[in-house]
């Protein structure tokens, strides 16, 4: 690494920040080399995503320096910090839908002509050129709007390498990305390494840290309270770091035993996407549906609670028969869908946690056709209580939450309906591990309750830790289900690639 | 404790090598194929306003033996030509996701301004009056993007309340009165009213605008910034684009042409009064909404909001042709501009419903 005499690339110091009466930084400080993947790690809302946009000059800090290469300096606008060579992938995708990918990459950067007109051909074949060593089959003129999430992720990225940046600032880019694509942006993040780049990375998932990572930063509450070398450190030290104490059991699994069915799908199929689909959900039990992003599983939970159409099948609640097409219809037979991405179908970004937390059972807390705001506001206490949410009050908009924190909102939101089937896609995706903790917990209460959760999840421990039963589906079909006690990884990931498997129980 | 694994994405599926199971769930060949229309139809949306354009004037002559003649096209044309100037400045204002509704009062007072120029000094030169008329405009436009960027108005209710509060100041200042043909030097009106080669100059100014503002629009980082702004207003700052300086010049730049369009408005009429132009702000946003330019930003184009602008012009003359009454006349553009948001609505939707589907299944 750097010798004493070479400042380091980058350093703030002792840096604070308020929004109006939340202290969202109150003593941030980090040191970033040239050469060094760097992790800030930390609860949601610890202040990661506020520090890096001080970083990229979206916000200023009320207080405390900052230093590039030794010198102290302000970046009064985004704008400034991209000329200073810091690159920025945010936590949230920050792209323009209508436009192309090739616009999206060099917006406010396209190569010009003399007469400064731009330069369509070079900036395509360019992009087209980043795409192919990204390993991506996309096109440099084709349109955002429509990409998946992971495909946007990859714009994200190439548009960060794209401005040969000198630092690269990676906010969660994992988060919705599989793992042979998180390996291809961990080969690049260690090319760029190698080449004298800083990075810095927030991740969520630890063993990350350890593959990539050299130092660790760990904030909690918004102050940095540690710092040291990724090797000197192991996974439940920087856990105690970051919660501050440590955590008990991580799978909290009981045992209960499984009552009447209370959700039944039978033979369900839509054209293109999924066919013959049939699996039960007793009460007390958690079914895990396993399988490859891709599979069809959020479209299934989707056509279950009426969102998109089916061509065939049924789907039966408590034993009667529900009328699919009709979210409205689901919600009062008693089923709940936590949707895969949140900040999108979930969450009404501009309204206060409380107005957000009560949308789904406006008709119960209604008096005369009145809501009150006190009830209302009781409700999400109750509920931002049970999953730790991080919020100053219950009246500030979704929006300003933490990512995380914009998650537990939408879980508390559907809780509160009190359903008697809970759908629940990705329960833990971009929560930290102590709030990951809370859900697995919040998850065992309701079905000792005689709650029915039937989960999708693409992380294998959680779905060995908390499933009664894992479906797994291939390319639209149910290929195994397995029973908790024979339930590994070999035979998840076996049928989830569509390998043969014992005859199912329900054959199709 | 655990450590978390996940697992890999699934490959896409190519139809050629779908396994042979798998083909009862991919669509039928014959379903698939007739459903790409809309692909062609979002891409060439201005295709399809030709062609309804086409299918307007055939069907209308073959009603009307008096609808195809030399005056009625150039007629059409030197109406479409003001409009199409005001269309264009709308279009940049709502591909930021914002509207311009003063642009009526702006071409009011300007038309009488310059008037008013001229009777005081007779011998003014054509030049300074249009290029008095464009500063007027500009001026407008600053006060509306002030108003917008600064004060953070919301810009349905800052050029609302300018265009209340410019046409007040209309109304004080004429006081009645009115400026005649008779006030303005004959070089003045061969502006709107003169020919090159058979074709009107104002249609030559217009297209000349129109030109320059698309080519902008497409070739240049400042055009296509409006484009960004308006498409994620957040994403655009952290691009490290000034986004109130663009919100801002793009007020500005609809101010200029609307005071353009005001000179131009005097030139081709002559008389004008305190009520000049009133109301045609919402002819323009029809005119830019059905060339689907998006009222939500970030989509649409000069050349498709013009062609806008001369479909609800042939309409117009095509009802007083067809000796429709006037009251109708409103109700069909406003059928119209239903149509064309329903239109791109269904057609963003069915786009939508169809990559995502390609994308699942690696289908076509
Ligand atoms: N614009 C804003 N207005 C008000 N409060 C804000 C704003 N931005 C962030 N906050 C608050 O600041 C705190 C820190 O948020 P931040 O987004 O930095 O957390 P984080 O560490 O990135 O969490 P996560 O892991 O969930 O992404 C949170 O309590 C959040 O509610
Ligand atoms: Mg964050």
């Amino acid at each position: 690494m750097t010798t004493p005499a070479t400042p380091p690339r980058l350093e703030l110091r002792h840096a604070s920040k308020r929004f109006g009466e939340v202290r969202a930084l109150i003593d941030a400080s980090l040191t970033l080399r040239r050469g060094e993947v760097h992790a800030l790690l930390g609860e949601n809302g610890a202040g990661k995503s506020t520090l890096v946009k001080i970083l990229a000059g979206v916000h200023q800090p009320d207080g405390g320096e900052l230093l590039v290469d030794g010198q102290p300096c302000r970046f009064a606008r985004p704008s400034a910090a991209i000329a200073a060579g810091i690159a920025v992938i945010y936590q949230e995708p920050t792209l323009f839908p209508d436009l192309s990918i090739a616009e999206n990459i060099y917006m406010g950067r396209q190569p010009l002509d003399r007469i400064g007109r731009i330069r369509y051909d070079v900036m395509e074949q360019a992009v087209e050129e980043m795409l192919v060593s990204l390993g991506v089959q996309l096109k440099a003129a084709q349109l955002v709007r429509g990409l998946s999430i992971a495909d946007q992720q990859v714009v994200e990225i190439a548009k960060a390498l794209s401005l040969n940046a000198n630092v690269l600032i990676m906010d969660e880019p994992t988060a919705a990305l599989s793992k042979p694509e998180v390996e291809r942006l961990f080969a690049i993040a260690e090319r760029l390494r190698d080449a004298g780049v800083a990075i810095l990375f927030i991740t969520h998932r630890l063993e990350e840290v350890f593959r990539l990572t050299q130092r660790i930063t760990i904030m909690r509450d918004g102050a940095a309270v540690h710092f040291a070398a990724t090797s000197e450190m192991d996974h439940d030290s920087i856990v105690a770091k970051m919660v501050g104490r440590d955590l008990a059991t991580y799978y909290p699994k009981v045992d209960v035993v499984p009552g009447e069915v209370a959700l039944s799908v039978n033979k369900l199929t839509r054209r293109g996407v999924f066919k013959n689909i049939s699996f039960d959900v007793r009460r007390g039990e958690i079914v895990a549906l396993a399988g490859l992003v891709g599979a069809g599983r959020s479209e299934v939970a989707r056509a279950i609670f009426g969102i998109d159409p089916v061509d065939g099948g049924e789907v039966l609640v408590q034993g009667k028969r529900l009328q699919l097409g009709k979210p409205a219809l689901a919600v009062n037979a008693g089923l709940a869908l936590v949707p895969e991405d949140r900040r999108q179908q979930g969450l009404a970004l501009d309204l206060p946690i409380a107005r957000n937390a009560s949308l789904t059972v406006l008709a119960r807390l209604g008096r005369h056709g009145l809501i009150s705001a006190n009830t209302e506001r009781q409700l999400a206490a109750h509920w931002g209580g049970k999953l730790k949410l991080k919020a100053h009050t219950m009246d500030v908009a979704a929006g300003t939450l933490s990512g995380g924190n914009q998650q537990k909102v939408v879980l508390g939101k559907w809780l509160a309906t009190n359903p008697h089937v809970l759908i629940i896609d990705e329960p833990t995706r971009g929560i930290d591990v102590g709030a990951k903790a809370e859900v697995y917990q919040t998850l065992t209460d309701l079905v000792q309750a005689g709650m029915a959760v039937l989960m999708i999840s693409s992380e294998l421990p959680e779905v060995l830790g908390m499933a009664d039963r894992v479906l797994v589906m291939c390319e639209g079909r149910i290929t195994a289900d397995i029973p908790r006690s024979e339930a590994n990884e070999e035979r998840i990931m076996a049928a989830a690639l569509g390998q043969a498997e014992q005859p199912l129980r329900r054959a199709a | 404790m655990n450590s978390i694994v996940h697992m890999p994405k699934a490959i896409p599926i190519n139809s050629p090598t779908v396994p042979v199971e798998m083909t009862g769930l991919t669509q039928p060949a014959s379903k698939t194929e007739p459903s790409r229309w809309f692909l062609f139809l979002g891409r060439h949306r201005e295709s399809t306003l030709i062609a309804v354009l086409l299918a307007l004037i055939a069907g209308t002559a073959l009603a009307s033996p008096h609808f195809l003649n030399l005056q009625n096209l150039r007629d059409v044309l030197l109406n479409v030509a003001i409009i199409s100037m005001l269309t264009a400045g709308m279009t940049v204002v709502m591909l930021m996701r914002h509207i311009d509704l003063s642009i009526s009062s702006t071409v009011g007072i300007t038309a009488y301004a310059v008037g008013s120029l001229f009777v005081a000094i007779p011998g003014l030169p054509v030049p300074v009056a249009v290029l008095a008329g464009v500063l007027i405009g500009c001026a407008a436009g600053c006060i509306n993007g002030a108003l917008v960027t600064f004060g953070r108005v919301p810009s349905l209710v800052a050029t609302l309340s300018t265009l209340y509060i410019f046409r007040g100041i209309d109304y004080a200042w004429v006081h009645g009165g009115q400026i005649n043909a008779t006030s303005l030097p004959d070089s003045f009106a061969l502006l709107a009213n003169g020919d090159v080669l058979g074709v009107p100059v104002l249609v030559l100014i217009a297209l000349a605008v129109l030109t320059v503002i698309g080519y902008y629009l497409k070739h240049y980082r400042g055009g296509r910034e409006f484009y960004a702004i308006g498409s994620n207003p957040e994403a655009a700052n952290l691009a490290g684009i000034r986004v109130s300086r663009r919100v801002f010049k793009g007020f500005v730049l609809s101010g200029a042409l609307a005071g353009l369009a005001g000179v131009l408005w005097l030139a081709r009429f002559g008389t004008v009064d305190a009520s000049t132009a009133k109301g045609i702000e919402l002819q323009v946003v029809a005119a830019a909404v059905v060339g689907s330019v998006a009222i939500t930003g970030g989509v649409g184009n000069v050349w498709g909001a013009t062609l806008g602008a001369l479909l609800l012009g042939v309409i117009n003359l095509s009802l007083v042709v067809l000796k429709v009454s006037p009251f109708w006349q409103l109700a069909i553009q406003g059928a119209l501009i239903v149509l064309a948001i329903a239109t791109d609505t269904l057609l963003s939707r069915a786009i939508a419903r169809w990559t995502m589907k390609k994308r699942d299944h690696g289908e076509a």
